[in-house]
């Protein structure tokens, strides 16, 4: 390992429903749709109507500020419905499949002579670009940029995270022509790819753990009696494999080449992308860096070996609430009904159905569309109930708090099953130090926050906005004594110096 | 509690906008949120938040001050009784009620005024009730004299409430810590009533006793003892130790001034007394044993600052030695940094007031340059000015004026970090 980085700051929330390590393809998503409002900033300008006939990779519609920015279709099929908000705004594409899963055929690409150039063209074609993404804004990269480096995360942190290792498994050759694409357009010649020093083997919840062996034949083990049983004894020994291989990040990350590796240590928001740049490239202002998410890169590569788009990627499925958390092969855009029906725990209200993980995610309805960019869903229960001196109770079993106000200290094993009640009042800043013990950063984030409310763009730039998107205080805003909406605060802020700046 | 949370949500509609009491929803927000958190769920951002809120930790640090608060009382009626020379004839028991008859009503009175205002500014102002004044009110009891008359805490309460907190925003916005703006307000205002030795504890002869079954033994006790009361009898710690100084001034020989300081350093409290608490001072501040439960509680949960606490400690050790080793007058060359640190209100002042997050610095950095010159200045104050005995109020409080000095400079350390980076990188392109 070329760096190792030891990260202090941060905190793990353990949530009940970790995904089984088991993939299951979800059933045939009727309509898909593509939400341009995934896609921030973007101002959609269709190319295509109601009743078009599209294949997959065909563009529906462009970036207003930037034509060349595609955005197409993930399966063939006809668009059926064009889905408008207040004010005209589109918020959804939807698109009915044929099954015929017919493809725009852009040609494979030999990626060893491959210009930059024409990676560009063909991704921008193929409505691939828009995995690319740049910061400082988290916004979709420019093009015609040159980032000095691009960074993969080969793992997430946040809560309930799909473990990117399993997702991956198999698809080597794809992921390693992903990098190798992407590699042409550092500066640096390679990619930075960044791994977990040490993965948490995230057992299901009845304790087992589900693995293959070298045959490739599955095999589940129970934790609970495996541990207690005698070392002889083969489940023992099994404990131990699963210990030796999962704790240490796969093969198809350390074997890939092309790379830049870095291993970090740490609590979340250790596996954030950010935190990572930060430490190892820091964003000054008027650079660039490059981000893709790690699924995405086994999609981009996939993409320039066979020419065709194969909008496919795997989730998890997790949260208390579903009733068996799993990984789903799903489409991209793939409508939620069919994964939710069925899967979720009877319960007097209904749950709250995210796309994406607890901290980051998006509401959706119960049969609405996955998020572009999300690899995960989490169903969490509703949290709309009164609760009797909840301020003042010190013991309760069933909520959690990263300081030491509540018992919750003493089980920091426990996984928990929180909901979404907001546990108190939106209060001014009052607690510090707080914020700055969960953002492994060298940047003052209620100073940056207050800057961002006053709109004083100096101060914004001083305090290192350009190194820091929203999901990086996710952890911020979630242990917020004063409940402040801080990932709103700084995007506001980001939009600002974007507009002014950019 | 059913029934209760169906009342509250049968209330509500009155008194959200539009309603008839559209102008109350601060008031009625503030009493239905302090028996149920509410149920409002997550919108935007993050969709679980942590289970801590400003008022678990405003409570966390009541639960601090318990301890103390609870000496108090006692030491308030032992201290009397000590005066009187009537401790042997009126047992814990008794000390605790009369301590509890002498200090209750102070906390009654500082928590009904503070948080009358509170709510007059909160309806006026529209913004809803916040916890801040849940520990002021507490503090503030717990830092004045047990003798001190209701009315005068009536004033300094809705003084510091009003000009220290609500015209700065609220809580959260104030720049300096409000029960010490009460303290000082008292301080200043009413010096005759509130310096001195008299008035630490009270001497007046216990109403009520007289008639006791054995009353007349004990009037006649009672009337003894009053004639006798030593004037410097409720003399604090500090006082004493203050006014060797004057001592040396005065006395006509240097010998004369020697053995006058003597006297007083004799007469002073040991250091057993000053770790346990059981000597005048004001109600919370004696006891060192209490602050320090309270200290664990706020460094366990993360409430308070160790920076702000292990660097004041550090402070006033550090001021104290070096006026051991100048020991320019019998003040600075006796009295060692166990002593200082355990005298007066130097420790209630550094757990409970130093600490505050809203009026202390707010950055790692500042915490520790904020804590440190609190230490040294509480400690110079003492030694050096012989019209404050204690240095601890003026102290904190002068730092919280420069507290938002220190960040400034921490905050641009940051930034010039930040543009030296970014220059260095420019320069190799």
């Amino acid at each position: 390992m070329s760096l190792q980085i030891k990260l202090k700051k941060g905190g793990n929330i353990k949530l009940k429903g970790v995904a089984n390590r088991t993939v299951v393809d979800a059933p045939a998503s009727d309509v898909v749709a593509i939400k341009p409002q995934d896609f921030h900033g973007v101002i959609p300008k269709l190319i295509l109507r109601e009743g078009a006939k599209v294949k997959a990779g065909t563009p529906i519609f462009f970036d207003k500020e930037n034509a060349d920015i595609k955005f197409s279709s993930p399966v063939s099929g006809e668009i059926v419905e064009i889905v408008r908000g207040a004010r005209r705004v589109i918020l959804e594409i939807r698109i009915k499949t044929d099954g015929a899963n017919t493809a725009e055929d852009f040609g494979a690409t030999d990626i060893a002579s491959a210009t930059k150039e024409t990676l560009t063209e063909k991704l921008l074609n193929g409505g691939l670009w828009p995995l690319i993404k740049q910061r400082p804004f988290d916004c979709i990269a420019n093009p015609s940029d040159s980032p000095k480096a691009v960074f993969v995360s080969a793992f997430d942190t946040s809560p309930l995270a799909p473990d990117y290792d399993f997702v991956l498994e198999g698809r080597s050759e794809d992921f390693q022509v992903g990098l190798d694409a992407l590699a042409k357009f550092s500066k640096t010649g390679v990619v930075n790819l960044n791994v977990p020093a040490e993965k948490e083997i995230r057992f299901n919840e009845d304790d087992t753990f589900i693995y293959s062996d070298d045959t490739g034949k599955q095999i589940e083990i129970d934790y609970k009696t495996a541990s207690n049983a005698s070392s002889t004894s083969g489940s023992s020994k099994a404990i131990k494999a699963i210990t030796d291989v999962y704790s240490k990040p796969g093969e198809i990350f350390t074997k890939a080449s092309n790379v830049f590796v870095a291993e970090f240590e740490g609590e979340h928001p250790a596996g954030n992308v950010g935190i990572q740049i930060h430490h190892i490239n820091p964003i000054n202002k008027g650079e660039a860096v490059w981000t893709v998410n790690v699924q995405d890169v086994a999609m981009i590569g996939n993409f320039l070996r066979t020419g065709t788009l194969t909008a496919k990627k795997i989730i998890a499925v997790t949260g208390s609430e579903v009733a068996a958390p799993k990984y789903y092969n799903v489409t991209v855009g793939q409508n939620l009904a069919g994964i939710f029906e069925g899967n979720i725990k009877a319960a007097e209200e209904a749950p709250r159905f995210i796309s994406g993980n607890a901290l980051t995610g998006t509401k959706v309805e119960k049969d609405g569309f996955l998020g572009f960019y999300d690899n995960q869903l989490t169903v969490l229960p509703e949290g709309n109930q009164y609760d009797l001196f909840g301020w003042m109770v010190p013991i309760q079993p069933n909520k959690f708090s990263l300081s030491h106000t509540l018992w919750s200290w003493l089980t920091p094993s426990k996984a928990y099953r929180l909901n979404t009640n907001i546990n108190g009042e939106a209060r001014a800043f009052v607690v510090s130090n707080e914020y700055d013990q969960l953002l492994p950063m060298n940047i003052y984030p209620v100073q940056l926050l207050k800057s961002c409310l006053v709109e004083d763009i100096d101060a914004m730039e001083g305090l290192g906005i350009y190194e820091i998107v929203p999901e990086d205080l996710a952890l911020c805003e979630f242990a917020c004594t004063s409940k402040q909406p801080v990932q709103q605060i700084l995007q506001a802020g980001l939009d600002l110096v974007k507009v002014e700046c950019a | 509690m059913k029934f209760l949370e169906k009342l509250v949500d049968k209330m509500e509609p009155n008194f959200e906008k539009g309603g008839k009491y559209e102008k109350w929803f601060p008031l009625f927000d503030g009493f239905a949120t302090f028996l149920f958190t509410p149920k409002h769920t997550t919108k935007k951002g993050v969709h679980i938040r942590d289970a801590v809120d400003l008022k678990r930790t405003m409570n966390t640090v009541i639960q601090a001050l318990v301890p103390c608060l609870l000496f108090g009382i006692w030491n308030t009626g032992f201290q009397h009784y000590k005066a009187l020379g009537l401790l042997e004839e009126f047992g814990f028991l008794e000390q605790l009620i009369f301590g509890a008859i002498e200090v209750l009503p102070i906390v009654v009175v500082s928590y009904a005024v503070g948080l009358g205002v509170e709510f007059a500014f909160c309806i006026y102002k529209g913004h809803p009730i916040e916890e801040g004044f849940l520990v002021s009110g507490m503090l503030i009891p717990l830092i004045v004299p047990a003798s001190t008359p209701l009315w005068m805490v009536v004033i300094a309460t809705a003084f510091a409430v009003v000009f220290c907190k609500e015209v700065f925003g609220g809580t959260g916005m104030n720049i300096l810590n409000p029960a010490l703006t009460a303290r000082a307000f008292l301080f200043f205002s009413y010096p005759k009533q509130m310096s001195g030795d008299a008035v630490w504890v009270d001497s007046s002869i216990p109403e009520g006793y007289v008639t006791a079954a054995d009353g007349v033994t004990l009037l006649n006790k009672v009337g003894e003892a009053v004639g006798s009361i030593d004037a410097t009898a409720g003399a604090t710690q500090l006082s004493k130790w203050n006014s060797t100084i004057a001592a040396v001034n005065d006395a006509a020989t240097e010998a004369a001034g020697k053995i006058k300081v003597d006297e007083i350093m004799d007469s002073t409290y040991s250091l057993w007394e000053q770790i346990a608490g059981h000597m005048p001072g004001s109600i919370g501040e004696t006891s060192a044993i209490a602050i320090l439960i309270g200290a664990g509680l706020l460094l366990h949960t993360g409430v308070a600052s160790w920076k702000i606490m292990a660097s004041g400690l550090f402070g006033a050790l550090f001021m104290t030695l070096i006026f051991n080793t100048a020991a320019a007058n019998p003040y600075m060359a006796q009295v060692g940094p166990l002593d200082q640190i355990t005298a007066g209100g130097f420790l209630f002042g550094l757990v409970f007031m130093a600490t505050d997050p809203v009026s202390a610095a707010q950055t790692e950095v500042g915490k520790v340059l904020y804590g440190f010159f609190i230490g040294v200045i509480a400690i110079m104050i003492r030694v050096f000015n012989p019209a404050y005995p204690e240095g601890v109020m003026l102290a904190i409080l002068f730092m919280n004026v420069m507290a938002p000095l220190l960040d400034h400079y921490v905050i641009a350390g940051n930034i010039k970090e930040r543009l030296a980076r970014a220059k260095l990188h420019s320069s190799n392109h």
